[in-house]
């Protein structure tokens, strides 16, 4: 009974950490079409502002919350402005461009902090289901990461900001028409992406190890993710993310977490060739 | 398989410039290096046929592929467990190319018949890199054995049997003869492309290229060709991968890391998509600076992640086209040749859809 728990537990937590990684592509990629293969460093930038303020004396949970989306919400901002915009459109151009980005950053943060393994503890200690000691801080997780995706939903469906920033990404040239100006919204659009992207990062830092090159562990799954879920960026990617994290979490809980991985990767191969639309291209197609 | 070949045409001299290029290093290569520098140029064989496999296939292919250096590594792979375990070079050399070219029809099948588009193409190729990566980096333990070669995990296998003449396990190639193996293979494999891309199939993958829904239109299965174009590339990385393990002795997971699939990129982004001399080049280029920022002290701070996303997004932002077609549009315009600077424009333009040197 508590092994059932506990690995009732476990898939949820898988869930909610593959969710957190994919919530700021879903707006950037799944929603701006735009290829940001810098996700993963904004995760580990995310990540690193996190520990660097929580050892500096600044709490852990105002270092989460605050701190790190704001960040890297700037950084996703300067990065939008200084090289991204000149790219939309273009896809595989933007692909390798921030990819160079991705580059730039690791090699950035490898010489101020050195190619070292950093981290913070979890806060909030353990309680007991059982014979098991359990993180009380990965079930708040799972609540974040619900409230999360709640908050992104309700904000592009039911505010005005977010039927602007849908309008734009349908038709910027309408949008233009109406009197908003598409490249600021574009900008705002994935300064709140990038944001997204860094309070996962500092979400995840307590149950992760931290090291420069920590990206590239999130990048591929959460492009996998996003695509697989299609063309409802948010419904899509909370769908794919239920299915991938059960999956990968079943893996690993039976075999080594690499396994895990490659399951993944093969299980989403598969959809794609069956579904190449994605998750929400077929099904669900109303969905934001 | 009908060729075009024109003597005439601007392309054809290239085309002869590059080899007799190419014949002259062979000759004179180990005349005119020493031991140590023929060493490193045999590493710069290798890697400008890996730059070439992703030359083909990005540039005429149109396939951005991030995961090259999979089948490169795959390669290298095949060939060291294959020589390890069978104590004769000629099947493992065939199997390095054998197995990453299977590999690539298979992993085709489910990209191009699947249809997913450059993102996810690229998306895919990255995530099979580093699962590869990952999974051999965790085989260090015992059980890991295939035949008689320990895999090893992150440590690598070292002590890799070199080539040996075939049929003669226990005569192997000395460095000169490595080198002019690895020089007539590249040599080879360079115009072996050319002609392929001269041929009825070049042409296709290149109109696949320029226009996919055209290309179907007129009645090509563009899923097939493309996986085959990408077979190909994947065989071409999978022999340098061969050639670079009989050069080192000795390969370990770092060849799946993103450090040597960015590298791949970069080769081709700074040579010129669509060239294949100009991404060899491009690998010779940065292999070079890549040795030269390790002797510098005064760099110590720069580390090889920063220097190459700095140079990929300057390229990107300032000389997408490469510095192939930068030159030679250059060239065209300065250099007092026959042709009037706009006559010689004109062809150029006309060029830039074939591609060819």
């Amino acid at each position: 009974m508590d092994t059932v728990a506990l690995l009732i537990i476990e898939v949820l937590n898988g869930i909610s950490s593959l969710a957190l990684t994919c919530a700021g592509l879903a707006i950037i990629f799944g929603m701006m079409r735009v290829i940001n293969f810098a996700h993963g460093e904004f995760m580990m930038l995310g990540g690193y502002t996190t520990v660097v303020a929580t050892n500096a004396g600044v709490n852990i949970w105002i270092s989460m919350l605050i701190l790190s989306p704001l960040v890297v919400g700037i950084i996703g901002i300067l990065s939008e402005r200084l090289l991204i915009r000149f790219f939309y459109g273009r896809l595989v151009d933007t692909l390798i461009a921030t990819w160079g980005l991705s580059l730039l950053l690791i090699g950035i943060v490898t010489a101020i902090f050195g190619n070292y393994i950093t981290g913070v503890s979890a806060p909030l200690g353990n309680f007991a289901l059982g014979q098991y000691q359990l993180s009380v801080y990965r079930l708040v997780l799972i609540g974040l990461a619900v409230l999360l995706f709640v908050g992104i939903y309700l904000v592009f469906t039911r505010t005005r900001l977010g039927l602007i920033a849908r309008g734009t990404m349908q038709n910027p040239d309408q949008a233009a028409a109406l009197g908003i100006s598409p490249p600021r919204v574009y900008m705002i659009t994935f300064g709140i992406g990038a944001a997204l992207t860094g309070l996962a990062g500092g979400l995840l830092a307590p149950i992760s190890q931290i090291i420069p090159t920590v990206g590239f562990t999130y990048v591929a799954q959460a492009f996998i993710t996003v695509i697989t879920g299609g063309t409802g960026a948010v419904t899509g990617t909370i769908i794919a993310s239920g299915i991938f994290g059960t999956v990968r979490q079943l893996v690993t809980y039976e075999t080594t977490p690499i396994i895990g991985g490659v399951v993944l990767l093969i299980v989403a191969v598969v959809v794609l060739r069956l579904l190449p639309q994605g998750i929400t291209g077929k099904i669900f197609r109303r969905s934001l | 398989m009908k060729i075009s070949l024109d003597l005439k045409s601007w392309n054809t001299h290239g085309l002869i410039f590059v080899g007799v290029l190419m014949l002259a290093l062979l000759l004179a290569g180990p005349e005119v290096f020493d031991l140590f520098v023929l060493l490193k140029v045999i590493l710069f064989i290798s890697t400008a046929m890996l730059a070439l496999s992703m030359a083909f296939i990005w540039g005429f292919g149109g396939i951005l592929c991030f995961g090259q250096s999979a089948f490169f590594g795959l390669g290298a792979y095949a060939y060291a467990i294959g020589v390890i375990n069978i104590g004769e070079s000629t099947v493992p050399i065939l199997l390095s190319v054998l197995i990453p070219a299977g590999f690539a029809i298979l992993l085709g099948y489910f990209m191009f018949y699947g249809r997913l588009s450059d993102i996810y193409l690229a998306v895919v190729t990255l995530a099979v890199t580093l699962i590869f990566y990952a999974f051999i980096r965790s085989t260090s333990g015992e059980e890991y054995v295939i035949g008689n070669a320990r895999l090893m995990g992150f440590n690598g296998i070292s002590s890799i049997p070199v080539f040996n003449w075939p049929g003669f396990p226990n005569s192997p190639l000395w460095p000169d003869d490595i080198f002019y193996v690895a020089m007539t293979l590249l040599i080879l494999v360079y115009f072996s492309l050319r002609i392929l891309l001269r041929s009825h199939f070049g042409r296709v993958i290149v109109a696949i290229r320029e226009n996919e829904t055209r290309a179907e239109y007129l009645g090509y299965d563009v899923r097939f060709y493309k996986m085959i174009a990408f077979s190909i590339g994947a065989g071409v990385a999978g022999l340098a991968g061969c050639l670079f393990v009989s050069f080192n002795n000795f390969i370990n997971p770092d060849v799946f890391a993103l450090g040597l699939a960015a590298q791949i990129i970069m080769w081709v982004l700074i040579g010129g998509v669509g060239t294949l001399v100009g991404p060899m080049l491009g690998s010779l280029a940065l292999q070079m600076l890549y040795n030269w920022l390790g002797t510098q002290s005064f760099v110590s701070f720069l580390n090889t992640y920063l220097v190459f996303g700095a140079i990929i997004i300057f390229f990107v932002l300032a000389v997408p086209q490469g510095l192939q077609p930068t030159a030679r549009l250059l060239a065209l315009r300065f250099l007092p040749f026959t042709r009037s600077p706009e006559e010689a424009e004109e062809a150029a333009r006309a060029r830039q859809g074939s591609g060819d040197d």
